[in-house]
């Protein structure tokens, strides 16, 4: 099912023509919007001038979320603040949040392009959707419920935690599809096998799960648990909010809303652009927002961008899944890890609950890198011996994956913490300077 | 003669047991004989206690990781030799012992063994005319 076919299905020439109109148009205006945009494109010698298609974009300089820190609160809006209905903000667990803010124009855009995600992953008016992403300040929550309303479905506002009400009213209200975290998903997977309540009991068939990264084990292990199709919808706060793009059912790579929403894929270290299909850092320019539009924002998301027709008559290019936030990634004894790596070989073991907790620290100047793991209940052995030839199996395929070995800790079933919202997966108590 | 052994996951860390042994008294749980064997990170708790399915559910109920093994409890007089002949036999009948762990007490002693092939140790045991506690017994001691 496509929400707007015109669009989406539109010819890649095509798109790009209007990708040229609206690049021109947003710079222009966030040139004499913006006195941050103007300084920056004044200091390289730009003017809005020099910018007369895509093809010119990386003449622009780039944004980065320091920029939207070094601003804050209100210093990247375009608009006087009587123009702006609604402000979000990320959670800043490093430093102040960032602030974004909505027009009244912007809330539409972004009803639109998460009613495209809704389609594209098979929810429509008919169907019900539980919102576990939390309301708030958060993104998540009330850009989903946006969406829903927006196709004419059924809105169930649940916000996170409360997991036991959750799972209750799952089953009460028959919702048909579910919006969280991935993580988060996964403990309510959890919570339904341990209650009792029978799954077929259940209505639920679809899952959309985005704001953190994920693999792929993941989502087969999510899957099976809730008996669900599982797509990934994909976006950030900077651009917009979850609904920057989303996976439709041939889940093999998550369609961009490029109408709105320039994607650009960068060679880290050099800044260039890559060739498609080459592994790169993500870097959006909002081509149509108002209130705070973004010019080259650095997500530091790693992914390939694909640019061929999907079988599903979608033209929109599909993104590889991100491989990690190249903030997320840990540099331990000179190796590059993710935490994603860790995640997927936990997944493809069936001995392991699918949580982990990465614990990293320097001791005699040497890191240390430790993962604890849950063993699942019916691998719990009685003998020692088994126990530890369960745990080097798990060190070794970590060495295999990562590069290095990790200290492994067979846990105590549910010690590690259960995620409402996005999963902490890695604590670093290096001090470096 | 089999035995219902519990085993515990449970984590090196301070005060685990005292939870343990505090839970199972609270729910009128007693425990006959443990054992703990210990690697550098975890510990497997083994013993036998009064209501084998209450203790389970007691501990289920907290998410401990519980398992069930059986195991043999044999018993023999508390003097020099008398251990090393029922070895002797169990050995000569090609019989390994996982592990094993025993308590004395006056003039007898109890020593619980899980062998890997637990009928044939059974049988034995008995056709040597030695005596093995049923579980009943066991939790009366």
């Amino acid at each position: 099912m496509i929400w707007n076919e015109t669009i989406e299905c539109m010819e890649r020439e095509e798109m790009r023509k209007l990708q040229d109109i609206r690049l021109k148009r947003i710079v222009a205006y966030a040139y004499h919007n913006t006195p941050f945009y103007r300084k920056r494109m004044q200091e390289t010698g730009l003017t809005p001038g020099d910018i007369a298609s895509v093809e010119d974009i990386s003449k622009l300089p780039f944004t980065v979320k320091q920029d939207l820190r070094d601003n804050y609160p209100f210093g990247l809006m375009a608009v006087a603040m009587s123009e702006i209905v609604r402000l979000h903000a990320s959670s800043g667990t490093t430093g102040k949040p960032i602030v974004v803010g909505y027009t009244r124009k912007d809330l539409g855009i972004w009803n639109e392009t998460v009613a495209r995600c809704l389609y594209a992953a098979g929810v429509t008016r008919n169907d019900s959707v539980q919102v576990s992403y939390g309301y708030g300040l958060f993104t998540g929550g009330l850009g989903l419920h946006g969406g829903v309303e927006t196709i004419g479905g059924t809105v169930i506002p649940m916000s996170s935690g409360n997991t036991q009400k959750q799972i209750q009213l799952m089953h009460d209200f028959g919702a048909n599809a579910l919006a969280c975290t991935p993580s988060y998903a996964l403990f309510l997977g959890e919570t339904i096998r341990e209650s009792g309540l029978p799954r077929e009991e259940f209505k639920l068939r679809v899952g959309m799960f985005g704001a953190e990264p994920w693999t792929e084990n993941m989502r087969k292990e999510i899957e099976e648990l809730l008996g669900i199709k599982a797509y990934d919808i994909y976006g950030l706060t900077e651009i917009i909010g979850p609904g920057v793009g989303c996976e439709c059912e041939c889940q093999h790579g998550t369609h961009l809303w490029e109408d709105h929403f320039f994607p650009e894929i960068l060679d880290p270290q050099t800044l260039q652009p890559v060739t498609p299909g080459v592994t790169g850092e993500l870097v959006f320019t909002t081509l149509t927002k108002e209130g705070m539009p973004m010019i080259r924002y650095r997500t530091r998301d790693l992914t390939a961008l694909h640019y061929e027709k999907c079988p599903c008559g979608r033209t929109a290019v599909r993104m590889d899944r991100i491989l990690g936030r190249s903030d997320d990634m840990l540099i331990i004894r000179g190796v590059n890890v993710f935490p994603s790596q860790v995640e997927s070989v936990i997944l493809e073991m069936p001995e392991f609950e699918p949580h982990y907790l990465i614990e990293v620290d320097r001791l005699n100047n040497l890191d240390t890198f430790l993962i604890r793991v849950e063993v699942r209940p019916e691998y719990y052995s009685d003998e020692i011996n088994k126990l530890l030839a369960l745990k080097k199996k798990i060190t070794l395929r970590m060495q295999s994956v990562i590069g290095i070995q990790p200290e492994v800790k067979l846990v105590e079933p549910r010690s590690l913490e259960r995620s409402l919202g996005k999963a902490k997966h890695v604590i670093d108590n290096r001090q470096l300077v | 003669m089999l035995i219902k052994q519990l085993s515990i996951f449970l984590e090196n860390k301070k005060g685990r047991f005292t939870e343990v042994a505090k839970l199972l008294g609270e729910a009128g749980i007693n425990m006959s004989a443990f054992t703990v064997s210990e690697s550098s990170d975890f510990g497997i708790l083994r013993l036998i206690v009064s209501d084998t399915d209450k203790a389970i559910r007691v501990l289920r109920e907290k998410l401990y990781a519980v398992s069930i093994t059986e195991v043999v409890c044999l018993y023999c007089p508390n003097q020099p030799g008398a251990l090393g002949k029922a070895m002797d036999i169990i050995t000569e009948a090609g019989i390994f012992i996982e592990y094993m762990y025993a308590f004395a007490q006056g003039d007898s002693a109890h020593v619980i063994i899980r062998p890997d092939d637990i009928s044939k140790c059974v049988e034995v045991l008995q056709s040597n005319k030695l005596k093995l506690i049923a579980a009943d017994d066991l939790y009366k001691l």
